[in-house]
């Protein structure tokens, strides 16, 4: 009964979601004001009808119904509670479910935040989200339901992969998706104010607080994978420019050259036609991420279990929203005019050259992710992106970036002088520079490289982005969220450049086989192997190894790298065993059994891994701060006054 | 020309691109790994049926076959046996068969019992060669093409039909001079 109910929900979403793209728009555009009070109804309705659809799946998995084809395949009696919820995005067709649920939840959120906006440039952001809404809910009637019952029922379901059984899948799509989804905002909002003719720059101010916390969840859904894969898939590293992880990492770059323009625009009202163009490029991207991930035309570890029908639709509904959208605006930003001018090195140069960097190195990812496509359309043969090709090509624009940033934060608006600023920002460049060489000589004893420009770098961005909110602090100024907010993203990214210098330095890695007894001497410390004991888990059995790890003799940590035999799918997976310390992390994964009681360890140092993840927390934490700056509430609440915003010194 | 009209345009050329992308992906099927298009990782292993020759993987340049990683411990492998076994019968593309942290005996009683469809039986003892490939569960297969460029994988039990439409049909289908 729960799966029928769920399908019928979701079709009811899908009309609900039709009539408030009708509303919406229409009412609007044919100026009948009296059709505007039937959006909030329609977007109330699709809300709650899309929340019904997905607490069924739910629980169809909570309640082992292996009658419902999508449960039996992701699913198994032996699966815990945990996983068989986390399990409804597991796949394909439940992780769009999740898509649609996460969009209707942002929309809710819009629809409160509208409330005080005029009621037709509001009527027309739920109707573009209604649009977006209707296409997703299509698409998974269409070709992708996950309602779908097996006759007959199997008695037990095939289990989760066991890839996914891990805590950090329960939040990782989750957040990354809330992250996609909520750029769909920014851009239901630069399509309503072309719509609308809107041409001053208020809407910049509207889409500002939703798009820092769509990219705060994007930044948070990216580390919390790259996390994932490095902690439960042993993968060894953090990044592995897969086209999915790219598929995720084109609109963060996008959405983080999106904030900045944003800035502009509402500071100064320039560059209006520019972020226009950067909203609907970071949505389109994300949809973008969706075909690629899903079409099977590109090849990928996440490759969900493709299919060209769904393929040829996705490909549809984006040649239907992203060239309406990009038709819309190459009609109405030709209208668009800047009355402001600015000087060379003012802080709009620096904002638009960072802009630039971004979009050349978003542009970067986007052609070693599409080249092996375009070259296999093209019959020019199978073509392989790897590494070689992505970190040089990546590091080239974002090497002088980080440098831009460190200067551009103390550029004044307009007027093109550093001034007194100037001099903290060298003070800050020689301090950055002495800990570089200290880092590099002293405490890593390297030779000097690129490892010495990126400390550098990272540690004058650190530097540089602290002085002004001491400053602040001295003169007992205030100190608006979104000063905290962007002090702390720049520094995370400081701390980002840091972390990922000294991992990709001076990184030590070994594989030996050990027999019981035996000790290893890796990187400073001491590794003994004391053999393996067998592990009974719910859904799973295998080893567990344990290995003593000393430094000159005193006890640091035991580890426990584990090999699993998941049952049902007979595969095995590698538990790494992860000791985190402060300057770094000791990783252990359990290879092969030598036999005799010798196995193959695979054992690395890794310094300062974690702080790539903590600097990203705190870029995320950085941008949900900012969003939450009391001008934006003020903002809207004045917001039936289009006025030139006030020329505050905050970006 | 309207400059605001270039992203539309750089967008619709992105489309015919992703377009005949899917139209391509139609055709070959689904790719299901990352592998694929890459050069199958070089080994050389010792045969099951003759422990004192080694096999080397180099060996099979110059012509299509197909990796199939298997063991004895694999309930779904034996479904997919007999298959294999029709397959090789009736079809020219060569099977290799990797067995997979088996024991000798065993496997060499299985296919002493149920037929041996594979021109040679590089044993993998420890797992090291299927870790290469990225195997993450029996039964797997690869299909390798004369450059030595895995071409296609299939994961789980084959079926015949799996069989001809994704295997042999590519082997034979794009064999043509110059690939």
């Amino acid at each position: 009964m729960l799966p029928e109910l769920g399908q019928f929900a979701l079709i009811l979403a899908l009309l609900l979601a039709a009539l408030q793209a009708f509303f919406g728009l229409a009412a609007p555009a044919l100026g009948r004001d009296r059709w505007l009070a039937a959006v909030m109804p329609a977007t109330a309705g699709q809300a709650v009808m899309v929340g019904t659809a997905f607490a069924c799946l739910v629980a169809s998995f909570v309640r082992f119904d292996f009658s419902v084809a999508y449960v039996a395949e992701n699913s198994n009696s032996a699966l815990p509670l945990a996983y068989r919820v986390a399990a409804v995005w597991g796949a394909h067709e439940g992780s769009l479910l999740l898509w649609i649920t996460l969009l209707a939840v942002w929309t809710v959120a819009v629809a409160f935040g509208v409330a005080r906006l005029p009621a037709r440039f509001g009527a027309r952001v739920l109707g573009v989200l209604g649009l977006v809404s209707f296409g997703f809910i299509l698409f998974t009637l269409a070709t992708s339901n996950p309602f779908l019952r097996l006759d007959p029922p199997v008695p037990d379901g095939r289990d989760l992969n066991p890839l996914l059984q891990d805590p950090a899948l329960a939040l990782h799509p989750p957040l990354l998706y809330t992250g996609y989804v909520g750029f769909a905002v920014a851009f239901a909002f630069a399509i309503a104010a072309m719509l609308e003719g809107r041409l001053d720059q208020t809407w910049a101010k509207w889409t500002r607080p939703w798009t820092l916390a769509a990219w705060a969840f994007l930044t948070c859904g990216i580390a919390l994978g790259s996390w994932w894969a490095y902690y439960e898939l042993g993968w060894g590293g953090y990044w592995f420019w897969d086209p999915v992880e790219n598929a995720s990492f084109m609109p963060w770059l996008i959405g983080t050259a999106l904030i900045h323009s944003l800035a502009v625009t509402d500071k100064r009202g320039l560059f209006k036609s520019w972020t226009l163009l950067l909203a609907i490029i970071a949505f389109s991207l994300s949809l973008l991420g969706t075909f690629l991930v899903r079409s099977g035309v590109l090849v990928s570890v996440h490759s969900f279990a493709a299919d060209p029908a769904r393929g040829v639709f996705i490909l549809a509904f984006l040649v239907i929203m992203i060239g309406g959208a990009l038709s819309l605006y190459a009609w109405r930003a030709p209208l668009l005019r800047s009355n402001a001018g600015f000087e060379f090195a003012s802080r709009e140069s620096f904002l638009l050259f960072n802009n630039i960097l971004l979009v050349i190195a978003a542009a970067t990812v986007f052609g070693g992710t599409l080249a092996p496509l375009i070259s296999d359309t093209l019959g020019l043969g199978t073509l392989s992106v790897g590494p070689q090709y992505f970190n040089p090509t990546f590091l080239l624009p974002m090497l002088p970036l980080i440098a831009l940033v460190a200067i551009g934060m103390h550029a004044n608006w307009k007027r093109g002088r550093l001034g007194e600023r100037g001099r903290p920002v060298i003070v800050a460049g020689l301090m950055a520079l002495a800990i570089a060489i200290a880092l590099v000589f002293g405490y890593y004893a390297g030779r000097p490289g690129l490892a010495l420009v990126s400390f550098a770098l990272g540690a004058w961005l650190v530097l540089s982005s602290l002085f002004d909110p001491l400053d602040r602090l001295r003169r007992g100024l205030s100190m608006p969220r979104a000063i905290i907010g962007m002090t702390l993203a720049h520094v995370a990214v400081g701390v980002f450049v840091i972390a990922v210098t000294a991992v990709e330095t001076y990184t030590v890695e070994q594989d030996i086989a050990m027999a019981r007894g035996e000790t290893a001497h890796v990187g400073g410390f001491d590794f003994r192997f004391d053999g393996v004991d067998a592990i009974d888990g719910p859904n799973y059995d295998g080893v567990h190894g344990v290995v003593q790890v000393t430094r000159d003799g005193t006890p640091v940590v035991t580890m426990h790298p584990e090999k699993r035999r998941y049952l049902v799918q007979q595969s095995v997976m590698t538990e790494a065993a992860i000791a985190s310390q402060a300057g770094r992390d000791l990783f252990v994964a359990l290879g092969e059994d030598l036999g005799a009681g010798r196995w193959s360890l695979r054992i690395q140092i890794r310094p300062l891994i974690n702080y790539v993840w903590l600097a990203a927390a705190l870029m995320a934490l950085g941008g949900a701060i900012a969003a939450s700056d009391r001008r934006y509430r003020h903002a809207r609440a004045a917001a039936a006054v289009p006025a030139n915003a006030g020329q505050g010194s905050t970006a | 020309m309207n400059r605001f009209l270039l992203p539309l345009a750089a967008f619709l050329l992105l489309a015919i691109v992703l377009g005949i992308g899917v139209r391509h992906s139609k055709t070959k099927g689904i790719i299901a790994s990352p592998l694929v298009g890459r050069a199958a990782p070089d080994f050389v292993l010792p045969d099951l049926l003759d422990p004192a020759v080694k096999f080397a993987s180099g060996s099979m340049k110059g012509r299509w076959y197909a990796l199939n990683v298997w063991g004895t411990w694999c309930v779904e492998c034996r479904a997919e046996h007999s298959v294999l076994v029709a397959a090789r019968e009736a079809g020219p593309l060569p099977l290799v068969g990797l067995n997979w942290k088996d024991s000798d005996e065993d496997a060499r009683a299985w296919l002493a019992q149920l037929g041996n469809p594979y021109v040679a039986v590089p044993v993998d003892a420890e797992g090291r060669v299927a870790i290469d490939y990225g195997v993450y569960g029996a039964p797997e297969t690869f299909l390798v093409d004369p450059r030595g460029v895995i071409v296609h994988k299939h994961i789980g039990p084959l079926t015949t039909d799996i069989w001809q439409r994704e295997f042999v049909l590519r082997a034979t289908g794009t064999a043509e001079p110059g690939r």
